[in-house]
């Protein structure tokens, strides 16, 4: 069967194009190595200059919300994965974290050690792979492949934990489902020891190059105002003089226990961006540090609770189930029909690599959410093209995506 | 007669639920229990209508009339020092209530508070803008508009955003199926083929990513090969997956366990 012609023909409606003056618009994507991922921008050009930016999202749009509604709590947690999909256990755990506030879980404090690895590992990775991409997109092969081979160890790492290099799923409703391997704890430090030294090359190799300066500074600067009013979080928004951490403001796990620093810049272009990506692994670096020792002093005080004891909505330790007839009971109904949640609302934020990753759970007692709001901090940071491109020359676009950091699984959810 | 199954809320439903079972309630506590709370409540009350207030899991939850959205908003931005809406949205009310609540999420990092605001508004009824109080409801509204169909007005470009532009229906809406609904079913092949060629192409092979087990003409099961085109209803031969062919070359050359190593730390 032939196809008919002009069936597909772009729909354009707030598109004209002007043979008097010299505007010219540009596709840029939704397929281009440098938009990471699913990003169409439509750009209005006179001569190299943008003077209008249109990004279109959703073509990675598979309706995470409304699988939410239709899933048991425990069901929907693989399916965070596919948010942020280069820092997923970020994802697991924000949603965790928002169900356990909705029905008030408290969790043992090695589950939330090991939780906290995770996260720190996560991020870790996920800075890493802003790095190299940002890089190999201004061209600098080398730091590519340098960020890439020590993201590798970290997924060796996870993997040796919960199976799984990308999509993790390594956290559960009211704590996490294993101990760590017993390499973790080595692997982890012998790659932290490294690590100074591996940001220092990636350094030498951008701080001073020319190439990589005339793409980062005083390009994408983004003003406090602007940020605010974006919805910006994360690096985003303390590049733009804006010193928000909710790990430090509003603690959640055992932030408030360690020590650590919140790099932050008033500058808000890309470069103040860059090295606020450098300075926060150094500072995940030290948090991580920290774990190890709270890790081993939870196995020198004999804890060794992993899950919440609640069973109501968390199911008992394997070994419970497979030898009281109550607690398989319990086990069968929290996986046939799932845990009835509370009535109520709850919005939990969480600091992700991206930024302020919050959700918002509107739960009507049932085993489904009623309703389910994920907020993902790339979404907005796509929406802050509209204003900050306009000004800018086609070559810096492709830095300004980089240093965004958007992630379409977050965007289109 | 066939059990009547409601059409306005056509989502997953526990098949079972006990006769005596009463959902527990997340607590509420007063707005006076917290001091910043309180205050800006009072602010608030003092110029606007409030319908209802409580504080649940550490955050406010305020409850205002549909019209004074944008004067809550630009109040609490100047006045109460919530510089960033972290999110907007709606709630599908319509098999309960016939309408659509709307939250707010506010954040005041001055504080370190956060406030929810909602509003009730009928089905069909639109919602004043806040884009220029926030940037970010310019894409926070036209997600709304695209997930619930409810418009914002004043906003300057109120357009879908994830769903394509020329989509019919409301996917967030809970009268809206999982799978999709007939216009769903079809998009692709309407757009490309036209309306016309639904039936020549029909509901079996409309779906890209099908596989049919018996087609030999485009699939072939991995160690039940057939000639291609062969009608088969079943009962294909098995044909044996050998790696390593008698006599053919070796993929291993002397393979010798004794001095291989094992490399259990990647980061050596």
């Amino acid at each position: 069967m032939a196809q008919i012609k002009n069936r597909l023909t772009p729909f354009f409606e707030n598109i004209t194009f002007d043979r008097d003056d010299n505007e010219l618009i540009l596709n840029f994507g939704p397929q281009h190595p440098s938009s990471h991922g699913q990003l169409r921008l439509m750009l209005h050009l006179q001569q190299e200059q943008i003077v209008k930016a249109h990004p279109d999202i959703g073509y990675l749009h598979r309706g995470m919300e409304k699988m939410a509604e239709n899933m048991i709590y425990n069901e929907f947690m693989p399916t965070t994965d596919r948010m942020d999909y280069i820092a997923s256990s970020s994802n697991n755990y924000g949603f965790a974290l928002a169900v356990e506030k909705l029905i008030g879980l408290e969790v043992p404090r090695r589950a939330k050690v090991i939780r906290m690895m995770l996260l720190e590992i996560n991020r870790l990775m996920s800075h890493l792979f802003w790095l190299a991409t940002t890089a190999l997109d201004i061209g600098a092969m080398t730091v590519f492949l340098f960020a890439f081979r020590e993201r590798e160890y970290l997924m060796d790492i996870i993997e040796g934990y919960c199976g799984a290099r990308l999509t993790h799923a390594a956290i559960r409703i009211g704590g996490v489902p294993l101990d760590i391997q017993d390499s973790f704890l080595h692997q982890l430090r012998v790659f932290l020891n490294k690590l100074p030294q591996n940001i220092k090359d990636y350094e030498d190799l951008l701080d001073t190059n020319r190439i990589w300066l005339m793409r980062m500074e005083e390009v994408g600067t983004i003003s406090t105002e602007m940020a605010l009013s974006w919805g910006c979080t994360g690096p985003m928004l303390r590049a733009s003089g804006v010193k928000w951490d909710i790990r430090k403001e509003e603690p959640y796990e055992l932030y408030d226990e360690v020590e650590f620093n919140v790099p932050w810049s008033d500058k808000g272009d890309n470069f103040a961006r860059y090295r606020i990506y450098m300075e926060e692994m150094r500072e995940t670096a030290k948090i991580l540090y920290q774990t190890i020792d709270m890790y081993q002093e939870c196995v020198r005080k004999g804890e060794t609770a992993l899950m919440a004891h609640a069973p109501k909505y968390v199911s008992a330790p394997k070994l419970d189930i497979m030898t009281q007839n109550y607690s398989l009971m319990q086990h069968f109904v929290l996986v046939t029909q799932g845990m009835r949640p509370p009535v109520g609302e709850v919005y939990v934020a969480t600091e992700s690599p991206k930024g302020e990753l919050g959700f918002f759970i509107n739960s009507q007692g049932g085993p489904y959410p009623y309703r389910l709001k994920l907020r993902a901090p790339s979404f907005w940071h796509t929406g802050l093209l509209t204003d900050l491109l306009p000004g800018h020359y086609i070559p810096d676009v492709v830095s300004i995506i980089g240093t965004t950091n958007i992630v379409f699984g977050e965007v289109d959810r | 007669m066939r059990a009547y199954t409601p059409k306005d809320d056509v989502q997953a439903k526990p098949y079972y639920t006990d006769r005596f079972y009463k959902s527990p309630q997340v607590a509420k506590y007063e707005p006076e229990s917290d001091e910043v709370f309180s205050a800006d409540l009072e602010a608030i009350k003092a110029k606007f209508e409030v319908l209802d207030a409580y504080i649940q899991v550490e955050q406010m939850v305020v409850y205002i009339n549909a019209k004074d959205n944008y004067g809550v908003l630009e109040l609490m931005r100047d006045q109460l020092s919530y510089s960033q809406l972290s999110e907007m949205s709606a709630i599908d009310w319509i098999a309960d209530r016939n309408g659509f609540e709307v939250f707010y999420q506010m954040l005041s990092m001055a504080k370190r508070k956060r406030i929810r605001i909602k509003l009730f508004i009928e089905k069909g009824q639109a919602v004043n803008s806040v884009e220029k109080l926030f940037r970010c409801a310019d894409w926070s509204e036209r997600e709304m508009f695209d997930m619930f169909g409810i418009e914002a007005n004043g906003h300057p470009f109120m357009k879908r955003i994830l769903m394509p532009y020329d989509w019919q229906g409301h996917p967030l809406l809970k009268t809206y199926p999982l799978q999709g609904d007939e216009f769903a079913a079809w998009y692709e092949v309407d757009k490309i083929y036209g309306k016309e060629a639904r039936e020549e192409i029909g509901p079996e092979i409309r779906d890209t990513s099908r596989v049919d087990r018996y087609d030999s003409q485009r699939f072939s099961r991995l160690g039940h090969e057939v000639p291609k085109g062969t009608e088969i209803t079943g009962n294909e031969p098995v044909n044996e997956q050998a790696y390593q062919e008698d006599g053919g070359v070796f993929l291993i050359k002397k393979f010798d366990k004794e001095s291989s190593v094992i490399i259990d730390d990647p980061q050596r």
